[in-house]
């Protein structure tokens, strides 16, 4: 039986997250995500999961990944002040690779910038942000249907990747509410447990290791030095490093096309528009105000790794519009692998883009 | 003590240096540990960045060797996740004190059920000896070259204050009687908090006028002040010399606590 709700986006993250299996929960407050802590808090302890307030964003980060390795679904909520502090310890769950999922609700930055308002900012920093070469899953929600399924699907790669999976949502998506239907179960992954014997972190054929749970007498030592198969820091090894940062990487990107998660509308299209998140909803609206076979779109749920193949779909593509709520920062990611025009559509402040300036950009780049 | 049990055999030899006192402290704890009767697989060592936070790679139950000064925040996760588990911290005077104060003065005050054994050698040793919050004032580092200006932390009274259960000071002369705190700290329910003061002969002993390991550790037993005899003083009116680490057991109390085996 499913059943129909009305929700805020936070909400639909929380309850997505505990239909996963969540349960474990480390937070700190911060508008505007806050509310997924608040429900976590009211809900999470009569499901047997722990709720705890940590004293600020780095700790949060931390817990959730000690949680994790006692076998827990682990998750944090924020937005990018707290983002920030996280960069810390998310390089160090890429680094042991631990399952967790971080969800940021972005707001206005630089710095404390607009807390109550929505933005993209932080698509470069989810990449890129903590230090060395690495590679993670980050998922957009452009509804709050999106944000329930798309918080539980983040479990279930973190689970199948070992890696921390983002829900990179925005204040817009966090904060409206609207209908959402709530399927009866979720689909859930198990975590690949080690094989005992096994040395804990030789990756199987998917370039991913079996995890040895805390508890479960592996005695398996972990931690974020550059660490051979036995989990022991190796330090000094020139290959043995490289052959680690190109297996986190590469476990990632080889799968991008099983992570992949998008939709192509009017392949034949030789505008398209390029959108992930809230900006999804503008470019709707104008394709619904203009049935057109020649505009396109390629709206994202996965934006990392970012699946470059579906550009190749618009084969008849003479210009790609891309608005963001920030100065084009995934436009650059698009511009490196396609020739034509990258047509990016800034907008900074806090709100969607109008279905006008929309169409204006497509006039001006007929 | 019985605490070759809990060794890597294969992780040997270690990277601490000769004359530390980090491996006494290790031992100190293993052999407590080992008292308890713990299952090594019900038993998990955690820790930051530093020397005394290499130490739980050398154990063979499970571990987190996580960032620098995190570790009793990574430690929370452990324990609040799965409260079966006996949660260790081992740590640093810089991993605790200076970057990982935030994290230690909450757990104190959730009084979280962890015990946490800082091996203080007042100096950041891994980097190679550059000044700590407890750092003697007057004493030598790279980083203070004239002396240090600044006032040391007291950890124990930071502990206390915060709302730890348990509080005690040795130091790696007092083997037998840190064995034995340590042992309290782990049988009493909430934060147990252990400071061990340690000799450093690489990056604090020969900047400070320790010209042989012995001679530090003769330092820090000669400048050890039990806390029955400070009570004492306090007591007769007398002044408590500001040179001397007060030793001893310094709190032990029944706060509500988090993260208790149920």
């Amino acid at each position: 039986m499913t059943r129909t709700e009305f929700w805020q986006g936070n909400t639909a993250c929380a309850e997505g997250a505990l239909a996963a299996g969540c349960n474990f929960f480390g937070g700190y407050p911060i508008t505007p995500s806050t509310e997924v802590a608040e429900l976590m808090a009211a809900k999470m302890p009569k499901k047997g999961g722990v709720f705890i307030q940590m004293e600020d964003e780095i700790a949060s980060m931390a817990s959730i990944i000690g949680a994790a390795w006692t076998g827990a679904r682990s998750m944090t909520a924020t937005s990018g002040p707290g983002f920030s502090l996280m960069m810390e310890n998310i390089g160090y769950a890429v680094m042991t690779e631990t399952p967790c999922v971080v969800v940021n609700v972005q707001r206005g930055g630089p710095s404390t910038g607009q807390p109550t308002m929505a933005a993209q900012g932080d698509m470069m920093q989810v990449r890129f942000g903590s230090q060395g070469d690495y590679a993670i899953i980050a998922l957009c929600p452009a509804s709050v249907q999106e944000m329930y399924e798309l918080t539980a699907k983040a479990f279930n790669l973190a689970d199948q990747y070992r890696v921390p999976v983002f829900l990179m949502a925005d204040e817009i998506v966090g904060h409206m509410r609207e209908k959402i239907i709530i399927p009866d179960s979720m689909a859930k992954t198990p975590r690949k447990a080690l094989v005992k014997g096994t040395l804990p972190f030789k990756p199987d054929a998917d370039l991913v290791p079996g995890f040895p749970q805390f508890g479960k007498g592996y005695g398996v030592h972990v931690t974020g030095l550059t660490h051979d198969e036995r989990g022991y820091p190796c330090t000094t090894n020139p290959k043995l490093h490289e052959a680690l940062v190109r297996r986190l990487v590469d476990k990632i990107e080889s799968a991008r096309h099983a992570i992949a998660d998008f939709d192509i509308i009017n392949p034949d299209a030789r505008q398209v528009f390029i959108a992930y998140g809230a900006p999804v909803r503008t470019v709707q609206q104008v394709m619904h105000d203009r049935p057109d076979k020649n505009i396109g779109f390629l709206r994202l749920r996965t934006v990392w790794p970012f699946p470059e193949y579906a550009l190749a779909e618009f084969k008849n593509a003479k210009c790609f519009l891309m608005p963001e709520l920030n100065l084009g920062q995934m436009a650059r990611e698009v511009e490196r692998h396609v020739r034509v025009p990258v047509v990016n559509i800034q907008k900074l402040g806090g709100e969607l883009h109008t279905p006008a300036e929309l169409v204006a950009a497509l006039e001006a780049h007929r | 003590m019985t605490f070759d049990d809990w060794y890597r055999q294969d992780r040997l030899p270690h990277i601490f240096c000769a004359g530390c006192g980090n491996g006494t402290i290790i031992n100190c704890t293993l052999a407590a540990v080992d008292q308890m009767g713990w299952k090594k697989d019900d038993t998990v060592f955690v820790s930051g960045i530093g020397c005394s936070s290499r130490a739980p790679g050398y154990i063979v139950t499970d571990s987190l060797h996580t960032t620098h000064g995190r570790a009793i925040a990574f430690a929370t996760g452990v324990k609040m996740a799965n409260p079966d588990l006996n949660v260790v911290v081992f740590t640093g005077d810089g991993d605790l004190a200076a970057i990982g104060g935030n994290h230690f003065i909450h757990a104190c005050r959730r009084n979280i059920d962890l015990t946490v054994v800082c091996m203080n050698n007042q100096i950041y040793g891994m980097t190679g000896g550059q000044g700590s919050p407890t750092t003697p004032r007057g004493c030598f580092s790279t980083t203070t070259p004239t002396g240090c200006v600044e006032m040391p932390f007291d950890l124990c009274e930071l502990a206390i204050a915060a709302g730890a259960n348990y509080v005690s000071r040795w130091t790696s002369y007092h083997v037998k009687e840190l064995e034995k705190a340590v042992k309290v700290g782990l049988e009493t329910p909430g934060f147990s908090f252990i400071e061990a003061l340690v000799q450093c002969p690489t990056a604090f002993g020969r900047r400070n006028k320790f010209r042989q390991v012995a001679d530090h550790v003769e330092y820090l037993r000669a400048h050890s002040l039990l806390k029955a005899k400070r009570d004492r003083l306090i007591e007769a009116g007398e002044a408590v010399p500001d040179d001397m680490f007060v030793v001893g057991e310094l709190a032990r109390r029944k706060r509500p606590a988090l993260g208790v085996k149920p």
